[in-house]
């Protein structure tokens, strides 16, 4: 059924309405609306008698749709018991109007590429200097704690150590245990084809002292930990909290960053240490099962394979992963503004941004012992 | 929009549409024996409450006192431990889901922090709700945030702003372009004119007095503003030790008991109380 219907009535318009003209119809009366001929002038009454419900955002699309048609050259007249909204709207809308023009809903400005490649490298430069400031302050905070102690926070640290270490053992543990297990039997099956079945010991004491364990156990506290970082800083900077802080002559890289850096840089070590225990014994394990390698056996080719510097090699990273965890972490979450999404973005970014940044640092790691011969 | 809502939504309308001087007093919000406990701690203690048609009914009470487990409870979020509420005249515990849905989206709601989506524009705001109950083109959609904003009397270039670009006072008027957005017939704002400065509050309150005008809403409001409560407001309910004292403001102000005596006659409540009078006057 149509909504409406225009006649002409001599020299003037005769607008029919009638049936359910409710916030429902409105997807129906914008299409019929817009199927109106134009322009109209003159005069036209609009007939309400035979509508129901009629709501207020139809005679709104009406009324707009009216004064598009006729520009200023239609008087509209209303008979039949018009909506007691009519005027509001007739008036709201010749407001609307002559204020601000029909359309206002700005376009999205579309840039060239070269401004976009501009817009990029500047916020890149920007992003660096924010880093490399965030770094400074860290620093000068641990500068002062020579002279003041009090400024290291110590029940803070402790907390986050908790938090960052000791609840972080399960997770670490398991997936240490797992991927050692995965690696010496897929190592178990390719050695086996040469007789060397017994070097697998060495494969996973090597991968699992100098690299595994530290690599694996620094993702993992990435996504646990410099998440975490990030969500409750970001949700301090939106509380206002860290600007309270402030305010009240605290320092909220003393209070808020300092404490889980560093609480950061001492649970990782740690947590390698129990990642390395834990790909031995897996690694252990499956050469008991799968091997039939007796565990003293298994024990005297590990001392065999480990050089003075493996252990070392692999826990020495521990810390400075770490530091790039809690930095970036922390430092994402104070750039945390305005915005739930924001939060949700800042989060992401600082979990991808840790986790690429301790595989490029391991990286570097790798050619500088290579070199050094460690 | 199943036939069953639909139903429900054009009872609603006509409940709202009639007209006669019978039908003007009857109540459209009626919440009785109303009983609300956290723990042992007891809120609610057998709470009568009736919103006429058409009227702007305050309701005020102590920080604490159930003002916003009131409304949460009326508007069907929250699951009182006894009593009923009836919204046009239906028990809406007894509502099927697609009743109750077209129940709720007959309200207009604010929220005390206006509680717009960050992550959307004010216009997104707006049209949230809309695209969720009604299909429609965007051009339909840009006009009625147009309207919206209008009404409220935010100017236009709102409409792309997010949530954290706007001042307080624009804050609260995107929220109510947001509640007035499903063309509702029954307003509840929670705290309206709360940290606001007094000129945006009093431009807000004219606003309210306007749109309950133009719009023939009924308002229920949870205020702590006196100016406003004593500008705006037909009726008052005050919520005292889990019961509701409803009257008319004349009526409240010598109502006997300490705690309402001491909130109309306090120092605060004497000033805001002439300064309305002088400007009546």
């Amino acid at each position: 059924m149509n909504l409406l219907a225009l006649e002409r009535d001599g020299a003037n318009w005769r607008l029919e309405l009638r049936g359910d003209w409710s916030l429902h119809a409105l997807g129906q009366i914008d299409a019929e609306l817009k199927a109106l001929p134009g322009p109209i002038t003159g005069l036209l009454t609009c007939d309400w008698s035979a509508v129901e419900h009629p709501g207020i955002g139809t005679v709104w699309a009406l009324l707009t749709r009216l004064a598009y048609l006729g520009a200023s050259q239609l008087e509209i007249r209303h008979e039949g018991h018009p909506p007691h909204t009519v005027e509001l709207l007739r008036k709201l809308n010749l407001e609307l109007c002559t204020t601000h023009g029909r359309r206002t809903v700005a376009l999205p400005n579309h840039e060239g590429a070269v401004a976009g490649l501009g817009r990029w490298t500047v916020v890149q430069a920007r992003e660096a200097r924010g880093v490399l400031g965030f770094f400074g302050r860290i620093a000068s905070v641990l500068g002062g704690v020579f002279t003041h102690p009090r400024a290291l926070r110590f029940p803070s640290i402790v907390r986050h150590l908790h938090e960052t270490g000791v609840t972080a053992i399960p997770i670490v543990s398991l997936i240490a245990f797992l991927i050692s297990v995965v690696v010496a039997y897929l190592g178990a099956q390719q050695l086996a084809r040469f007789g060397a079945t017994i070097f697998v010991v060495d494969l996973v004491t090597i991968a699992v002292l100098r690299e595994m364990g530290v690599l694996l156990t620094a993702i993992i506290v990435a996504g646990r930990s410099g998440s975490a970082f990030a969500a409750e800083i970001g949700v301090m900077q939106l509380n206002e909290e860290t600007d309270a802080l402030r305010a009240m002559g605290l320092n909220p890289i003393e209070l808020l960053v300092v404490p889980r850096v560093i609480a950061l840089m001492i649970a990782l070590p740690l947590l390698s240490i129990v990642a390395d225990a834990m790909g031995l014994a897996g690694g252990g394990l499956l050469s008991l099962v799968q091997l039939h390698i007796p565990p003293a056996q298994f024990v005297t080719r590990l001392r065999e394979a480990l050089s003075p510097t493996t252990f070392w090699a692999g826990l020495v990273k521990a810390p400075v992963f770490a530091l790039l965890i809690g930095i970036v972490g922390c430092y994402r979450g104070m750039q945390v503004r305005e915005s739930a999404r924001e939060l949700g973005r800042m989060t992401t970014m600082a979990v991808v941004q840790s986790i690429f940044l301790v595989i490029l640092a391991d990286a570097f790691f790798a050619v500088l012992f290579e070199q050094m011969d460690f | 929009m199943a036939p069953s809502s639909k139903a429900a939504q054009a009872a609603a309308d006509g409940a709202a549409d009639g007209d006669g001087a019978a039908d003007a007093a009857a109540p459209i919000i009626r919440v009785r024996g109303l009983v609300n406990r956290f723990g042992r701690q007891i809120v609610h203690d057998g709470l009568n409450l009736e919103v006429r048609r058409n009227e702007i009914m305050g309701i005020v009470g102590g920080s604490g006192a159930g003002k916003s487990v009131l409304l949460h409870s009326i508007l069907g979020l929250r699951r009182p431990q006894a009593g009923t509420v009836e919204v046009y005249g239906r028990d809406i515990e007894q509502l099927s889901p697609a009743e109750r849905l077209a129940m709720v989206r007959s309200y207009g709601v604010t929220f005390q922090n206006g509680a717009l989506i960050s992550s959307l524009t004010v216009a997104q705001n707006i049209q949230l709700p809309l695209r969720e109950s009604y299909s429609m083109s965007e051009d339909a959609l840009d006009e009625l945030v147009q309207l919206n904003l209008s009404l409220v009397g935010l100017a236009p270039d709102a409409a792309t702003k997010y949530p954290a670009q706007l001042s307080g006072g624009m804050v609260k008027r995107a929220a109510l372009a947001r509640a007035l957005s499903l063309e509702p017939k029954l307003l509840f704002l929670d705290e309206p004119t709360s940290g606001l400065d007094p000129i945006s509050a009093s431009d807000f309150d004219a606003l309210l007095l306007y749109l309950h005008g133009e719009l023939k809403l009924t308002v229920v409001m949870i205020t702590h503003d006196l100016d406003s409560l004593f500008r705006t407001c037909d009726r008052v309910s005050v919520i005292v030790g889990g019961h509701m004292v409803t009257d008319t403001l004349p009526g409240i102000l010598d109502n006997a008991d300490p705690w309402i005596h001491e909130y109309f006659h306090g120092p605060r409540a004497r000033a805001a109380e002439s300064a309305v009078a002088d400007a009546h006057g």
